[in-house]
């Protein structure tokens, strides 16, 4: 899916290629140009397809030599079997969905793991300008409350609390600021989170 | 010797297919071009266990086979094409290929780093054997005794072309609708011999309606007095009403209603006439069509074509799995396109056979192309999906070394 937020540098994939195992089946979620998806080939070996439905996405994840399927994720993981892919992977798109709990359960259904990534909207920054009576703007949300593509924001609270609700087990999660790692309360410290589960 | 191109069809279209044009403007077609025949002296076994003693391929090739014979890539045609898929005869404009748009220098095929390969499929009518030819056995034209041909019979037959090219292995096969599916065949039954496929507007296997309209068209031809039960040639007559009505019955199955209503609404040419001249522009279209297509393609062809058509589905050998089927396939990488408007083989008949790649892991890219032309887009210049077509040959060719 092609959400416009992908200009920050994707701190978040430096995080999701550690955690993804040489060698496995990789299923990439609004792949965007295949970056990701191109560096996991590389780096890791890994099999994968990314999904995406945006056409000149499509064709610059084709040039970057990956396999793409053109699909809009709101459909639904159909096309693909149970328990498919070793590793399934959403990085900066939920907060663009409309059918958040369906492609989380989605995920775990073709994906024996998932990894989601997402704008941490509890980012103290943001609680800032909340608390001054405005949307949050910022190099990580980029738009203005009527042209964002963001329509289900929420903070990682928001999302273990959904994660209990779908019976996902949490196995990993980091959430990054400028790039790094922090240790300190990321729910008000993190710019971005990046979560790694299962089904329990 | 050729059918001829397809023009545009919208004023919509024609301007995106002018775009097209100026953009391939700069990029010449390959120029003119010579059929060639290859002879084939052993007997052909087809899918029916009907055999013919011998027989011939017209073909033609563009480009040059590099010194380990890894660029070739063979063009399969659909219904009425043939073996001239690009470039003219004797600088004869009107004698364009059918896919020029797509092959040639600098295009998405670009004959300038691949050897691409265009024949007429066995029981065709422009060169090689078919119907028309004679029968050895009676010394008179096969006609209707032309054993009936399958997809795979055809994908055979173009292997022994290969063999005599000298060619082991295709960087890729490629095709538009029947043509797509020679490519599937090609991957299921000679997965060693194809690096890739390309897939374009195509199904596994026809639905019921598809078939319905083939049989309208076969009853069209098979019920017209000048057929004599597929012996027309000795009585020195074609079928051509059959044909004719044949051909509309196609030509409605290729465009898109809304393409339909733009180019034709409902437009008289002339007022109401209160009879059954062609009266709508629509009626002059098909017409015209039928009229054009009756006068250069052979009936018992068409009937053969279409029954190619209705027999294909390569999941009835594999417990009607078409994940099965492709299980043998999986070595071999696929591009899959499919267009949003395109009813006869719509996009859900191509997500099948992206679901039956990925259950295999075989390595597919599908792009489905939000276009309005229907079953017909294939052939015309759109430009997301000549964009898709150029960056997967750029990586065939990186691949390969072309």
């Amino acid at each position: 899916m092609s959400n416009g937020n992908g200009h920050n540098l994707r701190a978040d994939y430096a995080v999701i290629s550690a955690w993804v195992g040489a060698g496995t089946r990789v299923l990439d979620l609004g792949c965007g140009d295949g970056t990701l998806l191109r560096h996991l080939r590389t780096d890791k070996q890994v099999f994968g397809y990314g999904i995406e439905i945006d056409d000149a996405n499509v064709l610059a994840a084709l040039a970057n030599g990956n396999n793409v399927i053109q699909s809009d994720l709101e459909r639904g993981l159909a096309a693909f079997g149970d328990a498919g892919f070793d590793c399934v992977i959403l990085s900066q798109t939920l907060q663009a969905m409309h059918h958040i709990e369906a492609v989380l359960l989605e995920m775990v259904r073709v994906g024996r793991e998932a990894i989601v990534t997402f704008p941490n909207f509890g980012y103290a920054p943001n609680r800032e300008q909340v608390a001054a009576g405005r949307m949050p703007v910022s190099k990580i949300l980029p738009f203005a409350w009527y042209n964002t593509p963001n329509i289900h924001l929420c903070t990682m609270l928001d999302f273990e609390e959904l994660c209990a609700k779908l019976e996902l087990e949490i196995l990993d999660l980091v959430a990054l600021t400028e790039g790094k790692p922090v240790a300190d309360e990321p729910n008000l410290n993190g710019e971005l989170a990046i979560y790694r589960v299962k089904r329990r | 010797m050729h059918p001829p191109a397809r023009s545009p069809i919208s004023p919509k279209l024609t301007g995106l297919f002018l775009l097209g044009q100026s953009v391939n403007a700069v990029l010449s077609s390959i120029g003119n071009v010579s059929p060639r025949l290859a002879r084939f002296d052993t007997p052909f076994i087809f899918k029916s266990g009907k055999a013919i003693p011998a027989f011939e391929l017209m073909y033609e090739t563009y480009g040059t086979l590099n010194a380990d014979k890894s660029n070739a890539v063979l063009v399969c045609h659909a219904l009425n094409a043939s073996h001239h898929v690009a470039g003219t005869y004797n600088d004869d404009p009107e004698s364009l290929g059918w896919w020029d748009n797509m092959v040639g220098p600098g295009k998405p095929l670009d004959t300038n780093r691949f050897f691409v390969v265009g024949v007429n499929n066995l029981g065709g009518c422009f060169g090689s054997s078919g119907p028309r030819h004679i029968n050895p056995a009676t010394h008179k034209p096969y006609g209707a005794d032309f054993p009936v041909v399958t997809v795979e019979d055809w994908v055979n037959a173009q292997a022994q072309l290969a063999d005599h090219l000298g060619i082991a292995r295709f960087a890729a096969v490629m095709g538009g609708s029947l043509g797509a599916m020679q490519a599937l065949q090609w991957a299921i039954a000679y997965p060693a011999r194809v690096g890739h496929a390309l897939v374009v507007a195509s199904t596994p296997k026809l639905s019921a309606q598809n078939i319905a309209f083939n049989e309208v068209a076969r009853q069209a031809i098979i019920t017209d007095p000048d057929f004599h039960g597929g012996h027309f040639y000795e009585h020195n007559v074609v079928p051509a009403r059959g044909l004719r009505v044949a051909r509309m019955i196609g030509h409605i199955t290729y465009l898109s209603d809304d393409v339909m209503a733009e180019r034709f609404g409902r437009v008289l040419r002339d007022g109401m006439q209160f009879g059954y001249g062609p009266e709508f522009q629509i009626e002059s279209y098909l017409r015209h069509q039928g009229e054009k297509f009756s006068g250069y393609f052979d009936a018992n062809t068409y009937l053969l074509i279409t029954k190619a058509l209705d027999y294909f589905d390569p999941a009835a050998d594999y417990d009607n799995s078409l994940a099965l089927a492709f299980e043998r396939a999986k070595n071999v990488k696929f591009l899959v396109v499919s267009f949003t408007t395109d009813w006869r083989f719509s996009p859900a008949r191509s997500r099948e056979i992206v679901t039956a790649l990925t259950a295999n892991r075989a390595d597919v890219s599908y792009a489905e192309i939000d276009a309005p032309h229907g079953h017909d887009e294939f052939l015309l210049e759109d430009p997301r999906y000549f964009a898709l077509v150029r960056a997967y040959y750029a990586r065939i060719a990186a691949e390969v070394g072309a």
